[in-house]
């Protein structure tokens, strides 16, 4: 088994994924592999909103569960992906790229350092495996 | 009726599974609890058990012995024979929830042309597999508005025109939480429900009145509808389906959701239930519908098929972040309800709602003649149900009325003191004229016996 885990992500334990440099916000290849096909998305915070970390941000359907998507840090929310909401699938296909879901300016950069980089991640998901 | 399995199948189980008796099973439970004493009396044979229920049955006085003008909610209406023809085919009758669509085509076929129903009745875009009844629905619908707007606006308003046991059934749902549940002008109940807008605000996430009211009452929404909107609240109408053969569908008048009791349709009165509850609302709020969705599909083959649909709003999969814990349907008496319109049809359902709509009229113009009798509400139209002012308590009409074999109308002083002398009379198909002008008889007899 084998995900794609990209270098210049930070990443928690809860399977999303944050851009450091722009504050952009999504789920991982792992994450959308254990989900199945991913039928629906509802970014739950609008422009403007201010959300702490582990406030929840999304929530993605899937045809055997619903997952919701915490904000990995704290911050104010600049911009959403309208987008997801009419091609769901993309979450599936580009987890990383047109999957992003919101995009937050953030607060205070030192709770980055609480997550984990790409190696650690990538341990992470070899561990759930066994 | 029980018929146990032999001794001979009894024992090929046990040997199946190898315990040597029955009694074995039972070792988990500590001794002194294994057998309590059960103070049954002695088993009775099927023919003694057939009459002594008969006699239980045959203690009650029904619409069957009876001429009833009693509605409130659950009305005497005429159950086609077709409708139990169908539904007690086994394949119906017994079958279980439909979540493998490979061997459930028939029921979730049933299921996707009761909601394709509901839409073309109430003029909606979207309607679930039904709920328990009207009364439940409408808990539900305000469930759903306070979801459409993720909590910030936790207020709900009702119009206290409302079924009492709907808003009862509200409350019970709702009085624990943290939502607001605010029925305005509750000691004014027959209030111009315009007025409800005075208890509308920012934290309003629904407005629900009800088409015809409790009082038998018909409005046209569509300017409360703009209003409610206008302050981004949603509005929900909760109907009796039958009237709505005659009369314009709550979807047309702006509303969001949309919900009604389907006893009406093909559904006998059963001392109150099972009855249907109908839930359907507009196509984007789909996803914070409750219930169960059947929608259509291709197979394999291409061969078009029904399935569950929009699954992953429900419990069993959202689990602690479900909007709502209903997990089933009502898919026998939502199966009477398309077997009792597929008959009637569109010009059938409307020659129904014409027969109730004139016999009450004719019934209110009659019974407001009388002395001592006027209408309540002498200005505002109503379907098959008006409310009535009489000159004595309606409870002591109803046990005069009764020597004259009729079940007089609702006494609404049991739910609103401030409408003591006040008879909710209903008057459906199964009336006759006769029956009409023996009840007007009636009731002017009782007048004139108390006056003297």
């Amino acid at each position: 088994m084998s995900w794609k885990v990209l270098p210049n992500l930070k990443y928690t334990k809860n399977d999303e994924w944050i851009n450091p440099e722009d504050g952009t916000v999504g789920i991982t290849d792992y994450a959308q592999a254990q989900l199945s096909d991913v039928v629906y998305v509802e970014i739950t915070v609008s422009e403007g909103d201010e959300v702490q970390k582990g406030d929840i941000v999304a929530t993605v359907e899937s045809v055997k569960a619903a997952a919701d998507v915490y904000a990995p840090v704290s911050g104010t929310v600049v911009a959403i992906n309208d987008e997801l909401a009419d091609t769901p699938e993309v979450v599936n296909s580009d987890p990383y790229g047109d999957a992003w879901m919101v995009r937050l300016e953030i607060a205070n950069p030192a709770e980055l350092d609480e997550l984990m980089d790409a190696d650690a991640y990538q341990q992470y998901c070899e561990e759930r495996e066994h | 009726m029980y018929t146990p399995h032999t001794p001979e199948e009894r024992r090929a189980m046990l040997e199946a599974i190898g315990v040597q008796r029955i009694e074995d099973l039972f070792s988990d439970v500590p001794a002194k609890y294994r057998y309590p004493k059960m103070n049954l009396p002695p088993a009775m044979t099927e023919m003694e058990v057939a009459e002594e229920m008969q006699g239980l049955a045959d203690a009650n006085l029904t619409v069957k012995d009876f001429v009833s003008f009693l509605g409130a909610g659950a009305y005497h209406h005429y159950v086609p024979a077709v409708v139990d023809h169908i539904l007690r085919r086994g394949e119906f009758y017994t079958a279980y929830t439909p979540y493998q669509p490979e061997v459930s085509q028939g029921t979730l076929h049933a299921i996707f042309e009761f909601q394709s129903l509901m839409c073309a009745l109430t003029g909606m875009e979207v309607a679930n597999a039904s709920m328990y009844d009207g009364a439940t629905a409408v808990a539900e619908a305000v469930n759903m508005a306070y979801h459409v707007f993720r909590g910030k606006r936790p207020k709900a308003v009702l119009s206290a025109a409302l079924h009492p046991q709907s808003l009862a059934t509200v409350h019970t749902y709702y009085d624990a939480s943290d939502r607001e549940i605010v029925v305005p002008h509750a000691d004014d109940p027959t209030a111009d429900p315009m007025r409800l807008l005075d208890a509308v605000d920012e934290r309003t996430s629904l407005v629900m009145v009800q088409y015809p009211d409790f009082f038998g009452r018909v409005y046209d929404f569509t300017a409360l509808a703009e209003a409610v909107h206008a302050k981004g609240a949603l509005f929900g109408v909760a109907v009796n389906p039958l009237a709505l053969g005659l009369l314009k569908p709550p979807g047309d008048m702006g509303a969001d959701i949309v919900t009604g009791e389907g006893q009406p349709l093909g559904i006998p009165l059963s001392f109150g239930g099972p009855y249907l509850g109908i839930f359907t609302t507009r196509k984007k709020y789909v996803r914070k519908m409750a219930g169960r969705i059947v929608g259509e599909t291709v197979d394999t083959r291409g061969q078009r098929a029904y399935v569950l649909t929009l699954t992953a709003r429900e419990q069993h999969i959202r689990r602690a972040r479900a909007t709502s814990n209903i997990c089933t349907n009502n898919a026998l008496m939502a199966l009477a309800a398309t077997v009792y319109l597929g008959l009637l049809g569109k010009d059938g359902l409307r020659r129904v709602a014409e027969l109730n709509y004139h016999k009450a009229h004719y019934a209110a113009q009659r019974l407001a003649a009388l002395e001592g009798y006027e209408l309540a509400f002498p200005d505002t139209p109503f379907f098959n149900e008006f409310t009535l002012k009489t000159p004595l308590p309606v409870a002591e009409i109803n046990r005069r009325l009764l020597d004259y074999g009729i079940f007089g109308g609702y006494d609404l002083s049991q739910d609103f003191p401030s409408l003591d002398r006040h008879m909710l009379v209903a008057v459906t198909e199964m009336n006759t004229k006769d029956e009409i002008d023996l009840l007007a008889a009636a009731l002017d007899e009782i007048a004139r016996e108390a006056a003297a």
